[in-house]
């Protein structure tokens, strides 16, 4: 479990709304985790599932209103990123922990150059000249494998394509070397191919630099492949957390048990259908009082309607799952 | 950018040969007599040879070819002569007003003044104040400030010009006596006094216009501001750490002044067109109200001339918020 001393992002309790019309909206129910120095955690969940509410609200990204960071405690450097000043908070971002996101095709600003783009974070948190700015941005084209980078830098976003683009998001995530990279369905947006290849950097860089990372995705097979560790999300909550391997060996969810099915077998016989987990994952207009997941889970029994289940550790370290059902005796854990 | 801007201006010409025909069709066609004014004394004989003078026993085409001649030809060899001392032009036949028996140029040149400081000044000033008005509008949506000055825009786009003037000249001339309800055209300005008294003279139409420009240029930023501060750029800008006035100052406006660019480029013909109406309010002898009296004397020349040059106004801006569009946003392309 957390451990303040030894992670780089200790996240507790952590709970999001968003004021809407009908009605406030549970986005986020307290959710806490921790991200160890080097560690690349992935995050799954089906669409909307809270999984990038809960990392944009660690950093202020959401818009406000209509979104509110209600209760919790996010520790990075000491200090606690829900209740430092908004100078503090900028200082963070960009600097000590960069974002990439899901788009390239519009997360990047149209009408600047991208070595303007990657100048801004260089001059405005290292303080660089705009001369060692703009070298330094032509190594960092480099680094994630543009090639001819000092020229590229006077290109606008529209010369390069998806995959390039996303190059150039993730140089400027990397721009200031921070401790955390937080790495929004990076990979969604792009075909196979691309997706390949950016995997491929990511691992590169990881081993160059040395960054936690934060990787978010639908894709179980991406985080089978990079992932040292597993966060599953459903209903905004943390269903199910391990190590990787352990995850995919032993999932104790049955939300992580349907999306493991979910996902096609390449040998043997093709199947007639897709498999799918029937239903839709829940709005929650208030703060879940019973499991999220119930409605549409095999094993649910009437302790589910009625109590929403804690983080209980399995047997496996560090593994943890917030479910009443044991599947190892078939039979409701004693809790 | 070069040869897209030869082409367009090539292309101009037969446009505006077209309009000049239609102009000067539609003005052939228009009922009312030259000669009308005159006393019906003057006998027939008389007033055949006065129609002779003015060169309306000619057909219609010749008269269109001639009027072509003087218009491209003969008037900008007067120009140059008047510029430089020459004699290009050596008496050859001016376009003659028929109310003022005088060149129809020299008439203008003698009105433009008035107009470009009320109406061009009215303009300047709208668009000065509407641009922050439509940045803070956005970026505050559903604010107080948002609110009033979305109200304000309303009232000042949806009253008639004649309805604010008049009003104005009640409160601020009528009954208070701070400024002059008429411009005075032969006030000059040679010291502070007289200074004092021209701005004096101008701040009621200047307001009045201005109101009108504003509300709707501030209408037109507001929504640009507002179509892009949700874009995925904004939120990258804001991931790199940059400071709130860089991220709206910087990333947010460039995008958002791309159409307002072309709004307000489109608009500049306008201030020559003069504002008819208020010219007419506030005794500003400028174009526009030099166009209704031509129109009233059926002065022919000069309609057909003044409506020309709006329509030559018209086409050269158009081609300049196409470049201006191409110059600030690096996606378009004109070769």
């Amino acid at each position: 479990m957390p451990d303040g001393a030894t992670s780089v992002l200790d996240v507790r309790d952590l709970k999001t709304v968003f004021r809407t019309r009908s009605g406030e909206v549970h986005a986020v129910n307290s959710v806490s985790f921790h991200l160890r120095p080097g560690e690349l955690l992935g995050v799954v969940g089906e669409s909307g599932s809270g999984k990038s509410v809960t990392m944009m609200s660690l950093l202020g990204l959401l818009p406000s209103p209509p979104a509110e960071v209600r209760e919790g405690q996010v520790m990075f450097e000491g200090k606690n990123l829900l209740r430092c000043t908004e100078d503090h908070l900028r200082s963070v971002r960009g600097a000590r922990i960069g974002f990439v996101f899901q788009d390239p095709m519009t997360s990047l600003n149209p009408v600047f150059t991208v070595g303007f783009q990657l100048r801004e974070p260089l001059m405005k948190h290292m303080g660089l000249s705009k001369s060692a700015a703009q070298k330094r941005a032509a190594e960092l084209l480099d680094l994630v494998g543009i090639p001819d980078a000092r020229r590229r830098l006077g290109d606008f976003p529209h010369q390069f394509s998806g995959g390039m683009r996303q190059r150039v998001m993730i140089a400027i995530a990397l721009a200031c070397d921070p401790k955390v990279l937080i790495a929004d369905e990076p990979t969604t947006a792009l075909d196979v191919t691309i997706q390949a290849q950016i995997l491929e950097l990511v691992r590169d860089l990881r081993q160059k630099l040395g960054m936690a990372i934060v990787w978010i995705t639908h894709d179980l097979g991406v985080i089978a492949g990079i992932a040292d560790r597993v966060m599953v999300m459903y209903g905004g909550q943390v269903a199910e957390q391990a190590p990787v391997k352990d995850l995919f060996a032993n999932p104790q969810h049955p939300y992580t048990r349907a999306l493991l099915r979910t996902i096609p077998h390449v040998t043997g016989a093709r199947a007639e259908k897709l498999n799918v987990i029937e239903g839709q994952p829940p709005i929650l207009y208030r703060h879940p009082e019973a499991c999220p997941f119930a409605a549409r889970c095999p094993q649910a029994f009437d302790r589910c309607l009625r109590q929403n289940p804690p983080r209980i550790p399995v047997a496996a370290a560090g593994h943890d799952v917030a479910c009443f059902w044991d599947f190892a005796t078939g039979a409701p854990r004693d809790v | 950018m070069l040869t897209f801007t030869l082409r367009r201006l090539l292309t101009a010409i037969p446009t505006l040969l077209v309009i000049s025909f239609v102009i000067f069709g539609l003005l052939e066609l228009a009922p009312g007599d030259p000669l009308a004014d005159q006393p019906l004394t003057v006998p027939p004989e008389v007033r055949e040879k006065m129609r002779v003078a003015l060169g309306l026993d000619q057909p219609f085409y010749i008269r269109y070819v001639l009027w072509l001649k003087q218009f491209f030809w003969i008037e900008p060899l007067y120009t140059i002569d008047s510029l430089f001392g020459t004699s290009f032009a050596e008496g050859e036949q001016r376009i003659v007003s028929w109310q003022f028996r005088a060149p129809v140029f020299d008439v203008i040149w003698q009105r433009l003044p008035q107009t470009m400081w009320v109406v061009g000044m009215a303009y300047l000033v709208g668009v000065l104040i509407a641009l922050p008005i439509g940045i803070v509008s956005a970026y505050r949506q559903y604010s107080w400030f948002d609110q009033v000055g979305t109200f304000v825009s309303m009232i000042g786009f949806s009253v008639p010009t004649f309805f604010t003037g008049v009003l104005m000249i009640v409160i601020f001339a009528v009954n208070l006596g701070w400024f002059p309800s008429i411009y005075d055209t032969t006030l000059r300005v040679t010291d502070w006094e007289s200074f004092k008294r021209q701005v004096a003279q101008m701040v009621m139409p200047v307001a009045v216009l201005a109101l009108f420009n504003a509300s709707q240029i501030s209408r037109f930023m507001r929504a640009s501001m507002l179509d892009n501060l949700n874009q995925d750029y904004v939120r990258t800008a804001r991931a790199k750490g940059m400071t709130e006035p860089v991220v709206v100052l910087t990333h947010v406006l460039r995008n958002s002044m791309i159409p307002v660019v072309t709004v307000i480029a489109l608009g500049v013909p306008t201030i020559f067109g003069g504002a008819i109406i208020t010219e007419q309010v506030f005794k500003v002898n400028g174009l526009g109200q030099l166009l209704i009296t031509a129109i009233y004397a059926n002065d022919l020349p000069m309609v057909q001339t003044l409506t020309f040059i709006f329509a030559v106004l018209i086409v050269l801006f158009n081609l300049i918020a196409d470049i201006l569009y191409g110059l600030l946003d690096p996606r378009i392309r004109y070769d």
